[in-house]
């Protein structure tokens, strides 16, 4: 009855069905899947729910098991938090809560959110809806499989590099994080606080405006967050193409050989904006910048990763292991609760932090994203919105996911760029684009900062012309 | 002969309603682990949400001691492991503090001298954590307690220059509102910085820096002790190392924790939770404004005034027993007459019952028509001590009790000069006596007269009359 549905759809639904018998059908869905993808750490027993006017009253969603969620289990997919159930709701959760929406399952991420296969959770790999021995992505990896394979309309993720768009283009979603404080981040699990944003995976770019809607907003629990504007997203989002503005970057699209099927969708993409009366420009953009984009963003999330997770000690919450004084207990547990990937990150961000080497490698890498981030604020002075592919490429085979050559100049500019949007703060989002090899791909608008609902308007138009749209 | 270089950091945990970056209570409770929110303890998720009274305590007190103060609000991350470290580290400031290059001046024997202030910085406190056989306990109450620490320059020589500064900064804490800044409960902690130089030395001893003291007298006993410590192994040849100490008490002496005290890296960087905010012009003379005058220049207004050195010193330590005292000498009385009256009667009284000053049922007005009375000789000085003494125990003011016990003094002369005559009339075998030559009477003329007039009669012009009336 719900597989595949919208949240439009499923609200129809909700007319004539209680929200119990929706979430028992999504819970079945969401324990069939468990066999065979993995996407869920927990599957809820019960259909929680309170009433509400909201445009998503009823509505079965996906939580990454980063968030907090008070009573519920939640593990960041790391042995150090198997068994943490908080005693707070993250505001995200709170809010969804509030408006009706019903939590299915908390999703598995890459442990911690530091990955980007969707291969590191505690309770082991993601796999990809449309083919198995492939990789979904990560960090998000739970919530982009829960929607892709149709058992609810929405999920929410977190994205501190492209742990949100990277996972909804293999999987073939929309995956959208807005600005920068535009939602806010409390009782999200840190893991760089300068990059980490939340985001959304939906089917359309209608549902993620709803969603957006629904989240965005100021909260005194976080303060970067941004004043609410009182504009809603969803009810705004027809819009023109004529004078939009967009422009793609030559050196990206360069990185790879030409008769790549992502970059014969992207340019056929272009063609048809074109066609519907936007501009595309092609931008030269400095590609020594665009090569470091990659050790720049793990420079800086290695380093504020380390001492986010500095409280993971097994003092206070979480597994605790034995030891003879309080430093050997804190020893024993994060040398016995985190995977080898994640001390390494440690390792590497107590490096980068090390009065010697700050200057060098820390403070350096903020320069960098600094460089990029002025170069972009410029472009976007001129252009409402670069677009690019998402990815260079389908999803990797789970066996091949670690082998790309990342000192490439393909996979540094191809399959990092995305992290622009989070150097810069700015709105960003994947939309699905075709498919290679009956394997999804999809394209990445990213927009000026603040700029949530023009970024939303263009995503729609361009969903639009993907789908054949007159 | 060697001298002793000495800098100190000095904790005092301010007095807000609430936590510095929660909105937990800031209060003192025995019941542990209540005064606590998720936030306090580090759990998954949470976030910062600074304090803006402690900000504003931060900056007030770096422009008491007259600090440069930052245009940005910016804090730290110091990253250590430690039990009590719920976040694994600690917010603080490093880039920003909210006070540099500051000073303290202070007078010890009548010289005065300054003393650098190096950095203030605001920073939350650890968790308390007793250790017991086999285990230890953690009490998360004072986790995230704001906390300033004041650190000098090594600019003082002697352990009374130290006690001076200490007494000095603990008055200031108080007179701007920061801190109880009770040594008792913690809420001023000193580390000692110490090393030893020739006089005729140009470099800086190797230092030794003793932590965690809580009381000034340990802060006396520290400095003593490793002045003898560090000049003993100096004369012999020996090289101090540059180590942290802790005072043990019950063995009265300095003891090795570790070395190299600058060995540990603390990796520190700008918190990125927290967005700088500037710091407005506006803002920062908002809080100016609320700065009271200060000891130091209360103490200044008191000596040119009059009164002495010592009695100067002790009223400005609290600021609401000079705060009194400015309102005595508000009524026009003499300022070294009340400081008498403040520091022996008013004071002393209070000592001896335990009482602060706001606790005294005799108003600030009722001490200055006190003093007044005394030195305009309507009472004399004996009755003013009785006076005192029964306005502190029966809450009524001077003039009640000086016209319920009929006390007032009869200063008008005339009628004090028919007291004489009568009194003169009455012992004529004693006035012819006096005639006589024997002239040490008078001073019996003086007893009756003031005898006669109960006590009332204004002994000056009373001894005044007696000599007219019996040389007339």
């Amino acid at each position: 009855m719900i597989k595949d549905k919208s949240i439009d759809e499923i609200r129809d639904i909700l007319k004539t069905n209680k929200v119990e018998d929706v979430f028992e059908e999504a819970k079945v869905m969401a324990k069939e899947a468990n066999d065979e993808y993995n996407p869920f750490v927990t599957i809820m027993d019960k259909c929680e729910h309170i009433n509400s006017i909201s445009k998503i009253d009823g509505v079965p969603y996906a939580l990454k098991d980063n968030f907090s969620t008070k009573g519920i289990l939640t593990t960041g997919s790391s042995n150090i938090l198997k068994d943490y159930v908080p005693c707070f709701d993250s505001t995200v959760y709170k809010k969804l809560k509030e408006a009706g929406a019903v939590l299915v399952g908390k999703t598995v991420l890459d442990e911690l959110a530091m990955g980007g296969t969707g291969l590191t959770g505690h309770t082991g790999i993601v796999r990809n809806p449309y083919d198995k021995s492939r990789i979904t992505a990560g960090s998000s990896a739970g919530s982009a499989a829960a929607v892709a394979l149709g058992i609810v309309p929405f999920a929410i993720g977190s994205d501190t590099g492209d742990s949100v768009r990277k996972p909804a283009a293999y999987t073939g979603v929309v995956g959208f994080k807005p600005t920068y404080g535009r939602i806010s981040r409390y009782g999200m699990f840190p893991f760089a606080s300068s990059l980490d944003h939340v985001g959304i995976f939906a089917r359309n770019v209608k549902d993620i405006a709803t969603v957006t809607d629904v989240l965005k907003g100021r909260d005194d629990k976080d303060m970067v967050t941004l004043p609410d504007e009182n504009i809603n997203y969803s009810e705004n989002l027809d819009s023109s193409l004529k004078d939009v503005k967009l422009f793609y970057i030559k050196e990206v699209i360069e990185s790879t050989s030409k008769d790549n099927e992502v970059i014969v969708n992207f340019k056929k993409l272009v063609e048809d904006l074109r066609s519907k009366g936007a501009s595309v420009s092609e931008v030269s953009f400095d590609k020594t910048l665009l090569e470091v984009i990659y050790p720049t963003y793990f420079i800086i999330s290695c380093a504020e990763a380390t001492s986010n997770n500095s409280n993971l000690t097994g003092f206070i919450f979480g597994p605790r292991s034995e030891g003879a004084t309080p430093d050997e207990v804190m020893i024993n547990t994060r040398s016995e609760g985190f995977a080898e990937m994640i001390k390494r990150r440690f390792v590497i961000g107590s490096y980068i932090l090390e009065k010697e080497n700050q200057e060098k490698l820390f403070l350096n890498a903020k320069r960098i994203r600094n460089m990029i981030v002025i170069k972009m604020n410029q472009l976007f002075k001129e252009y409402d919105g670069l677009l690019l592919p998402a990815s260079g490429s389908i999803a990797p085979k789970i066996e091949d996911s670690s082998k790309p050559d990342r000192l490439g100049s393909e996979y540094l500019i191809l399959e990092n760029h995305l992290a622009i949007g989070n150097f810069g703060g700015y709105p960003s989002i994947t939309i699905p684009s075709g498919f290679v090899n009956n394997m999804p791909i999809a394209v990445n608008l990213t927009c000026a900062q603040k700029e949530d609902l023009k970024t939303l308007q263009i995503a729609n138009n361009i969903e639009k012309v993907i789908g054949g749209d007159k | 002969m060697y001298k002793a270089v000495i800098g100190l950091e000095v904790h005092t945990e301010l007095n807000t309603k609430s936590k510095m970056f929660s909105q937990s209570k800031n209060e003192y409770t025995k019941e542990v682990n209540s005064n606590i929110t998720e936030i306090d303890l580090a759990l998954p998720g949470t976030l910062p949400l600074p304090n803006k009274e402690g900000v504003r305590k931060a900056l007030k007190l770096a422009m008491c001691l007259n600090c440069e103060t930052p245009s940005e609000v910016m804090f730290d991350r110091k990253n250590y492991y430690y039990a009590d470290l719920p976040k694994g580290y600690q917010l603080t400031q490093m880039t920003k503090p909210f006070g540099k290059r500051g000073y303290l001046d202070i007078s010890v024997n009548g010289v005065e001298k300054r003393i650098g202030i190096h950095q203030l910085h605001l920073e939350e406190d650890s968790a308390s954590m007793t250790h017991m056989s086999t285990y230890s306990l953690l009490d998360y109450n004072r986790a995230g307690v704001p906390l300033i620490e004041i650190v000098s320059e090594p600019d003082m020589n002697t352990i009374d220059e130290v006690i001076e500064y200490l007494e000095n900064l603990r008055s200031i804490i108080k007179y701007a509102d920061i801190s109880e800044a009770s040594a008792e409960k913690g809420q001023l902690r000193v580390d000692v910085n110490i090393s030893m130089m020739k006089e005729t030395d140009t470099v800086l001893g190797t230092r030794a820096e003793i932590k965690n003291i809580n009381s000034f007298n340990t802060v006396k006993e520290v400095i003593a002790y490793e002045m003898k410590r560090q000049e003993e192994i100096l004369t012999s040849g020996g090289k101090v190392i540059q180590e942290t100490r802790r005072w043990d008490d019950t063995k009265k002496e300095t003891v090795s924790m570790r070395e190299k005290v600058d060995a540990i890296d603390y990796r520190y960087y700008v918190d990125p939770n927290i967005p700088v905010v500037s710091i407005s012009d506006d803002f920062k003379e908002d809080i100016r404004k609320t700065i009271p005058v200060l000891p130091r220049e209360r103490f200044n207004k008191y000596i040119t005034l009059g009164v002495s050195e010592k009695d100067a010193k002790s009223i400005v330590r609290e600021k609401e027993v000079s705060d009194y005292f400015d309102s005595v000498l508000s009524f026009g009385v003499d300022a070294k007459e009340a400081s008498n009256w403040m520091t022996t009667r008013l004071m002393g009284y209070m000592n001896q019952n335990n009482l602060n000053i706001c606790e005294i049922s005799l108003t600030s007005e009722g001490l200055a028509s006190l003093v007044k009375m005394v030195s305009e000789g309507k009472i004399s000085s004996q009755q003013g001590k009785d006076v005192f003494a029964i306005c502190l125990d029966e809450g009524k003011t001077p003039e009640e009790v000086v016209k319920e016990k009929g006390m007032e003094q009869i200063s008008d002369e005339e009628a004090i000069r028919e007291i004489v005559k009568e009194a003169i009339k009455n012992n004529s075998a004693q006035y012819e006596q006096y005639k006589a030559g024997k002239t040490a009477l008078a001073g019996f003329f003086v007893g009756q007269t003031l005898k006669m007039s109960e006590g009332k009669a204004n002994p000056a012009i009373v001894n005044k009359l007696v000599n007219e009336e019996l040389n007339k």
